[in-house]
């Protein structure tokens, strides 16, 4: 299993490809196509984080120690950057989570999609995954 | 026919030039706020650069000018709308300015435990959320004018809902998300029958269609600077002098009085009594230089040019397979939602984005209406005068990549 930060630095190796925007666009789709991401089951609303532009459902669980995070988007280039997240984020220790340090957002040029004016759930859904991480990790210690 | 000259109306418009990622900037996000002209950008400069004072209170030249120019701004906006007197012109902060001052100031005067306020299933939520304000204070009840599925008010309902209990009836002029223009005119006269005081939403109507608050005969009018070619942050509202006189200040400061001793302040007169502090001076003059240059071209021909098109963008788009546009009223201003099948709003306003077309993708602040229509949102373009049928053209373009990439 590889670290945070060499997932990161796999995804920004894999967008290194494309120069131009819709390339990017089209391999963020077709990641988010590919992708079924989470239980219907899991699809509740205490798992929902609502953006103004779209929906994403987060669902996280401890197995031996990792978190395992699955989501979901109902619009599809959201679906494909939450992809990208869950790619790097699960399957990881909570401490690990905690002292993980995101760059690869930026590197790939999709920071726009964290800002919050673009209210799509991304950036909330960040936020939810340090804080399962924190909660687990009191679990874990305790 | 056709009296829009575009190729010389864009140069007026700075911002239509630039770039947006690499390409033209095709802006059809007219609904959320239009772009400036440069008659209005060249008004606020002068004015920070030669005319900058405080109004009302200077003894000094400098304060007088600014004052005279302000008092002016406001004469253009009351023949810009045909009100009968000047001092009925309040200068606001905005629509959502204005509907919270009359929510306030005309609720606590007139409403009462039981007494109803009714507004339609299309409003955008700042001529909702004031009203809910209200009515809970007051434990006054709201009622809501149902629309068909064109995305048009029921009349036939509306004349249900009017009882003697009506106490105000809030309605927008044109939807902001389906584009219906409703029959203010109707809506008004029913609503006066029953006794019932009429404000009307304008803040999408006044920016494509000549306003006549007499001809109407509402009580109040409001609408917003910055979505007709003005500034943000300024707008008015307008209402009948005796019906203002009536009501108590909205908010209390200087400016809106006339004496003030700790034990009794009297208030000052109209229009003054509701603009309490410093009020956003270049933001008036700055709409009243959009109200100047929107005269020169002329509002009949802003009208029928952007009919013109609504008219092509829509015939262009119902080419698209999966194509559902959400506002087929039979009477429409120039706004075109749509969804198309498979496909989510937002991943198409993204990628249009990179093409560099500006649309507005979401619930539009009318989230009861997406519920109507049982949708998550919409896609959203919306045209001005200085718009193009061949920036449509490209946007039809962009929005078939877009689908093809996404389906």
């Amino acid at each position: 299993m590889n670290s945070i930060q060499e997932i990161q630095q796999e995804i920004v190796d894999e967008f290194a490809l494309f120069d131009e925007w819709m390339d990017k666009y089209e391999h963020i789709i077709e990641l988010g196509k590919d992708l079924p991401l989470i239980d219907e089951k899991y699809k509740t609303d205490e798992n929902l984080i609502k953006g103004c532009q779209s929906k994403v459902w987060l669902h996280a669980e401890l197995k031996d120690g990792k978190i395992i995070f699955t989501a979901d988007s109902d619009a599809i280039i959201t679906k494909g950057i939450v992809g990208l997240v869950i790619r790097v984020f699960s399957n990881h220790t909570p401490q690990e989570i905690i002292d993980a340090d995101l760059f690869f957002i930026d590197q790939i040029g999709l920071q726009e999609h964290l800002s919050p004016t673009r209210s799509n759930g991304l950036l909330s859904m960040l936020k939810q995954i340090r804080m399962y991480a924190v909660v687990f990790n009191s679990k874990v210690g305790s | 026919m056709n009296f829009i000259n575009s190729d010389k109306i864009r140069k007026d418009f700075p911002i239509l030039h630039r770039q947006v990622n690499g390409k033209p900037l095709i802006y059809f996000d007219n609904g959320a706020t239009s772009q400036k002209p440069q008659q209005v950008i060249d008004v606020i400069n002068r004015y920070y650069q030669h005319e900058n004072s405080n109004i009302h209170r200077g003894i000094h030249t400098l304060s007088q000018e600014a004052t005279d120019a302000y008092e002016k701004a406001r004469t253009t906006v009351q023949q810009f709308i045909n009100a009968q007197h000047h001092h009925e012109v309040i200068f606001t902060s905005g629509t959502t300015g204005s509907i919270n001052l009359v929510a306030s100031s005309f609720g606590k005067k007139h409403i009462q435990a039981g007494d109803e306020i009714i507004i339609s299933t299309m409003e955008h939520h700042s001529n909702i959320v004031p009203w809910q304000m209200i009515c809970e204070e007051k434990k006054a009840i709201l009622k809501v004018i149902p629309i068909n599925d064109k995305g048009e008010l029921l009349i036939d309902e509306f004349k249900k809902l009017l009882s003697p209990k009506t106490k105000l009836v809030s309605i927008t002029h044109v939807s902001n998300t389906l584009g219906t223009i409703n029959p203010v005119k109707e809506i008004i006269k029913l609503a006066k029958t029953a006794g019932a005081f009429v404000l009307i939403d304008g803040a999408q109507a006044v920016p494509h269609t000549k306003v006549d608050v007499q001809a109407l005969d509402c009580d109040f009018y409001a609408f917003s600077a910055h979505k007709m070619f003005g500034p943000t942050g300024v707008g008015i509202l307008y209402g009948k002098e005796a019906i203002l006189n009536e009501l108590p200040p909205y908010q209390g400061g200087g400016d809106m009085i006339k004496t003030v001793t700790f034990e009794k302040t009297t208030y000052n007169e109209l229009p003054h009594k509701f603009e309490a502090g410093t009020p956003n001076i270049v933001g008036g003059l700055g709409l009243a230089a959009a109200i100047d240059y929107m005269n020169k071209i002329g509002i009949a021909n802003i009208e029928a040019y952007e009919h013109e098109l609504l008219s092509y963008a829509t015939e262009k788009i119902k080419q698209i397979e999966g194509i559902r546009i959400i506002g087929e009223a039979a009477n429409k201003a120039s706004v075109l939602s749509f969804l198309v099948d498979g496909t989510h709003p937002s991943d198409i306003g993204m990628i249009i984005d990179k093409l560099g077309i500006a649309i507005r993708t979401g619930h539009h602040c009318t989230e009861p209406l997406m519920n109507r229509f049982d949708i998550p949102g919409t896609a959203r373009a919306s045209f001005a005068f200085y718009n193009t049928k061949e920036e449509i053209d490209v946007f039809i373009t962009a929005l078939k990549r877009a689908v093809n990439m996404l389906k």
